[in-house]
């Protein structure tokens, strides 16, 4: 545990947790209204939000927050406008997103694209005192709209239709949840990186799916693999001087790997607990009588 | 009993793409009323309560729900709607519990459940026989099981309108008689319905009215029609075969 005594990993720890709970905590949201790639399209964008903080000699994370919270927000007045020519207008969103970092990168004086490659993928002994103070706030945000609005989030994200009917206020919940996972996003991006966060968003969820039936069980566990993968893979960054995001995507891949193997068995068990509760339920395989069966292959 | 109107529409025009689906239809269901909105697949019945509840613009002509222009209706949770069920899963497994509390949101201020919120969810899911299932996935329901789920999600912020898009389209026998009976109950409660039909089928004698669209306009509007012939023989499926397909594209809500 000597990697506690120095402060850039306790700061790196810290930044960690927070993306560990924040990430699977919108992006169980995402994942519910098939969104799951919405966390990677924000990426692309945030990262001319990170040029122009460098250009303009700002704090990268606040930048990137401004810019891809205003690319969340177009985002959803696309998909309430313009739906049929939507892709269209997203795909120029997301790769005038990426060329915009590389340019502004470059245009900074001795700036270069390298700068940005601790941002593409997530580097612990650049996370600053002020990083560390802004992932706290941004998360902070996140965690209250993830947790505190649950049930309108769940609704909004089953049923659309039927969250209106209901009176929710549809529209600003969706303007909500895309400048929520744009915040997560910079929240995120310094320690696993732009172009990975997106897979902590959807991947712990995927894996807690495996194991669990209800909305609430999948929230818990997607969050606690979160913060094991992001703190083991800090660690073995720390150890193993490899880089912590692709370090923490490989370790959530094999959890999801591993519980998918896992919960073959379980859910063998559970099927065969459910048919044995209920004696007058459907039979678990077709029991056709023998007088009217004409045997393998028969047409009658 | 009062006579005042829960839903009016008249002359409601409503588009869907540019091609008119609602040609300046009218339609009263009063307090305490059953009304079928019935009619062939792309008729119009669908847009029609669809109108109602907002989810379709309408062009011209005027909707009102419980006497207010539905424009500035906040009341939503007087209302109860059932929307047409669809096999398509949402993307993170949720309990009926679950799905059946979204329904009872209408009632909470800030979306806090109290105790009272708890129990109105328990009761609706007991109204349909589902409350053995409560701590179950939705996805490992059939399609009957689930419209019941949908049903007391519904019924979760008791309603006294309910509104409901062919409840018993895909729903095995036993599961009809479950819902027929739970509609009942609504109806003795004093709950006026509105709901979309393919066929009358065992709500038959529940309908004070049936309302016939035929290309976006009213056919008839009275008592219900009684079945004839082939179709009034027990367990006649009613399938048409010969409707174009996509005449009338099925909006889920979710998520499109």
């Amino acid at each position: 545990m000597e990697f506690l005594n120095y402060a850039f990993m306790q700061r790196a720890l810290l930044a960690a947790v927070l993306v560990g709970i924040t990430a699977p905590a919108i992006g169980i949201y995402l994942v519910q209204r098939r969104q799951a790639l919405m966390g990677d399209g924000i990426g692309h964008v945030a990262m001319t939000g990170v040029g122009l903080g460098f250009l303009l000699s700002w704090s990268p994370v606040w930048m990137a927050t401004l810019v891809s919270v205003l690319g969340a927000v177009f985002m959803e007045l696309v998909r309430w406008y313009a739906r049929t020519r939507g892709d269209i207008a997203l795909a120029m969103l997301f790769y005038g997103g990426m060329a915009g970092g590389v340019m502004f990168i470059n245009l900074t004086p001795g700036g270069s694209t390298s700068n940005l490659s601790s941002f593409l993928f997530g580097s612990l002994s650049t996370v600053s005192e002020s990083d560390v103070t802004a992932i706290c706030l941004l998360a902070a945000f996140v965690i209250v709209v993830t947790v505190g609005l649950r049930r309108q989030l769940f609704a909004v994200s089953q049923d659309e239709e039927f969250a209106r009917v209901t009176g929710l206020p549809v529209r600003f919940l969706n303007l909500l949840t895309a400048v929520t996972a744009a915040v997560t996003v910079a929240v995120a991006m310094r320690v696993v990186g732009l172009l990975l966060v997106s897979a902590l968003m959807v991947v712990p969820v995927a894996a807690a799916q495996q194991l669990t039936r209800s909305f609430a069980a999948t929230f818990a566990i997607a969050v606690a693999i979160g913060v094991a993968v992001t703190i083991g893979g800090t660690v073995t960054s720390y150890y193993q001087d490899v880089p912590p995001g692709a370090t923490i995507v490989l370790l959530t891949i094999g959890a999801f790997i591993a519980l998918t193997v896992l919960a073959t068995p379980l859910a063998r068990r559970r099927a065969r607990a459910l048919a044995a509760a209920q004696p007058g339920g459907d039979p678990a395989e077709c029991a056709i009588p023998a007088s009217r069966s004409g045997g393998h292959g028969a047409v009658p | 009993m009062t006579t005042e109107p829960v839903i009016s529409l008249r002359g409601v025009h409503a588009e869907l793409g540019s091609r008119p689906v609602l040609r300046g239809i009218d339609l009263t269901v009063r307090h305490g009323e059953v009304v079928a909105l019935l009619g062939a697949n792309g008729s119009g019945k669908s847009t029609a309560v669809r109108s109602v509840i907002g989810q379709v613009p309408v062009t011209r002509g005027e909707i009102e729900l419980f006497g207010t222009p539905r424009t500035r209706f906040r009341e939503w949770a007087r209302v109860g709607y059932v929307p047409q069920r669809t096999t398509a899963a949402s993307g993170v497994p949720a309990t009926v519990t679950e799905v059946v509390s979204s329904g009872r949101l209408a009632r909470t201020r800030f979306g806090l459940f109290r105790k009272a919120d708890r129990e109105a969810v328990r009761r609706a899911l007991d109204l349909v026989g589902m409350a053995d299932r409560a701590k179950d996935s939705v996805d490992a329901l059939s399609g009957g099981q689930h419209q019941r789920v949908l049903i007391a999600r519904a019924l979760a912020a008791a309603p006294e309108l309910l509104i409901m898009d062919e409840p018993m389209a895909g729903v095995d026998l036993a599961s009809q008689e479950v819902l027929a009976e739970t509609l009942r109950r609504q109806v003795v409660a004093g709950a006026t319905v509105l709901l979309v039909l393919h066929e009358l089928g065992p709500l038959e004698p529940l309908i004070d009215r049936a309302v016939v669209l035929r290309d976006g306009c009213v056919l008839h509007d009275g008592a219900p029609p009684k079945a004839v012939g082939q179709h009034a023989l027990p367990g006649h499926d009613h399938v048409h075969p010969h409707a174009p397909a996509g005449t009338e594209p099925i909006r889920t809500g979710l998520l499109s």
